[in-house]
């Protein structure tokens, strides 16, 4: 076969569907989503969540008002999804350390990294702070998963009811754009 | 100009069913007045009271949520304005004890001690502003404040408190935490 012609199989086993995590976040029951914009995933997720009856969008201004939102919804029993870019996980670290790695909070991060290609582990892309993620979450004590295909995905709605049931943080990658549904 | 722990020892005499968010310098003097199992600290991340109190509110929509903030710990989540401007919580009221100090980091004053939060609040989408800088004003109008329909915002010009060393390890605890939980979940 001519390396050229891409086999359309293959393409549709390297996608991500960003309808297919929607429907694997609300298996999780998560009600609110918590966000602020990121290149990476705003139009494969973050626009159709913001469409969606059955999901509560709360855009804030800054990554780790989440935390403190997150935290205190958890209260209600009311679970929530934190979509955020890498850049904003940076910045929130110190929200991330006080409710997700010392009160174990049932935090669930959902991190775009933006700029990593396809294919490429997270510790080998350029952008140093894509290369970070990984090990700042392992310091933390956070358990994460690398979303990168739609075969990866039946992972989540497992591991946000287990963050919530067992009160500890949890965290997903999106290593490539979504796809909008 | 107010005194924090007299503001506090008014607003308590309110108090009854409510969530009370409270943070450092707010905190321990709201502690040494009112120690019930309905307040709930946020410590560890300066700056998230008022999102924490935010998340309440929405997950508690039964009851009225009202956070004692300090307005240096404000200023270092300003953004939380816009974000509970845009929520509209009905049940949130957000108290700010501007001293124009980082009281609980040691005093330094703030960049600008006379920013007008309320001004800032109202801009963010917040009705419902007041300032007071009168004890006796606070008295008067502090009933109808936290019973008004949210979000409210209250800035309380008072003077800096003590400097000495507060502990928070306590009102920190895993501990704590779980006895707000179950206070919340036996309908107190």
């Amino acid at each position: 076969m001519d390396d050229k012609i891409k086999d359309p199989a293959a393409d549709a086993a390297e996608q991500l569907s960003g309808g297919e995590i929607i429907a694997a976040i609300k298996d999780a029951g998560v009600e609110y989503v918590l966000s602020v914009p990121d290149l990476h995933t705003s139009y494969g997720l973050l626009m159709p969540i913001a469409d969606d009856p059955d999901l509560k969008l709360i855009r804030v201004c800054k990554e780790d008002e989440c935390l403190g939102i997150s935290a205190g919804l958890s209260y209600g029993d009311k679970r929530a999804l934190i979509l955020i870019q890498y850049t904003g996980f940076l910045y929130a670290q110190n929200a991330i350390r006080a409710m997700a790695a010392e009160q174990k909070k049932p935090i669930c991060l959902m991190i775009g990294l933006l700029g990593k290609p396809p294919g490429v582990a997270p510790q080998d892309a350029k952008r140093i702070g894509v290369r970070a993620v990984e090990p700042y979450l392992d310091f933390m004590g956070i358990p994460r998963q690398l979303i990168e295909t739609d075969e990866d995905l039946p992972v989540i709605a497992p591991a946000i009811d287990d963050a919530y049931k067992n009160q500890h943080p949890t965290a997903f990658l999106i290593g490539r754009r979504p796809v909008a549904p | 100009m107010m005194n924090r722990m007299d503001c506090l020892k008014i607003l308590a005499k309110h108090v009854t069913d409510e969530i009370v968010v409270a943070t450092y310098s707010s905190a321990t003097d709201w502690m040494a007045i009112n120690d019930r199992p309905l307040n709930y600290f946020a410590f560890g991340a300066m700056g998230l009271a008022s999102s924490h109190g935010l998340g309440l509110a929405l997950a508690r929509p039964e009851k009225r949520v009202i956070v004692l903030d300090g307005d240096g710990s404000l200023l270092m989540n300003l953004g939380t304005l816009v974000t509970i401007g845009a929520v509209q919580p009905k049940n949130f009221v957000h108290f700010v004890g501007h001293n124009g100090s980082y009281e609980a980091n040691g005093g330094a004053p703030l960049p600008n001690r006379d920013v007008d939060f309320a001004a800032m609040a109202r801009a963010a989408g917040i009705a419902s502003c007041h300032t007071f800088t009168e004890l006796s004003d606070f008295e008067a109008k502090v009933g109808d404040v936290i019973k008004a329909e949210g979000p409210v915002f209250a800035d309380l010009l008072i003077e800096q408190g003590p400097l000495s060393n507060r502990d928070y390890s306590e009102m920190h605890s895993a501990a704590r935490r779980e006895a707000f939980r179950e206070a919340l979940d036996a309908g107190m």
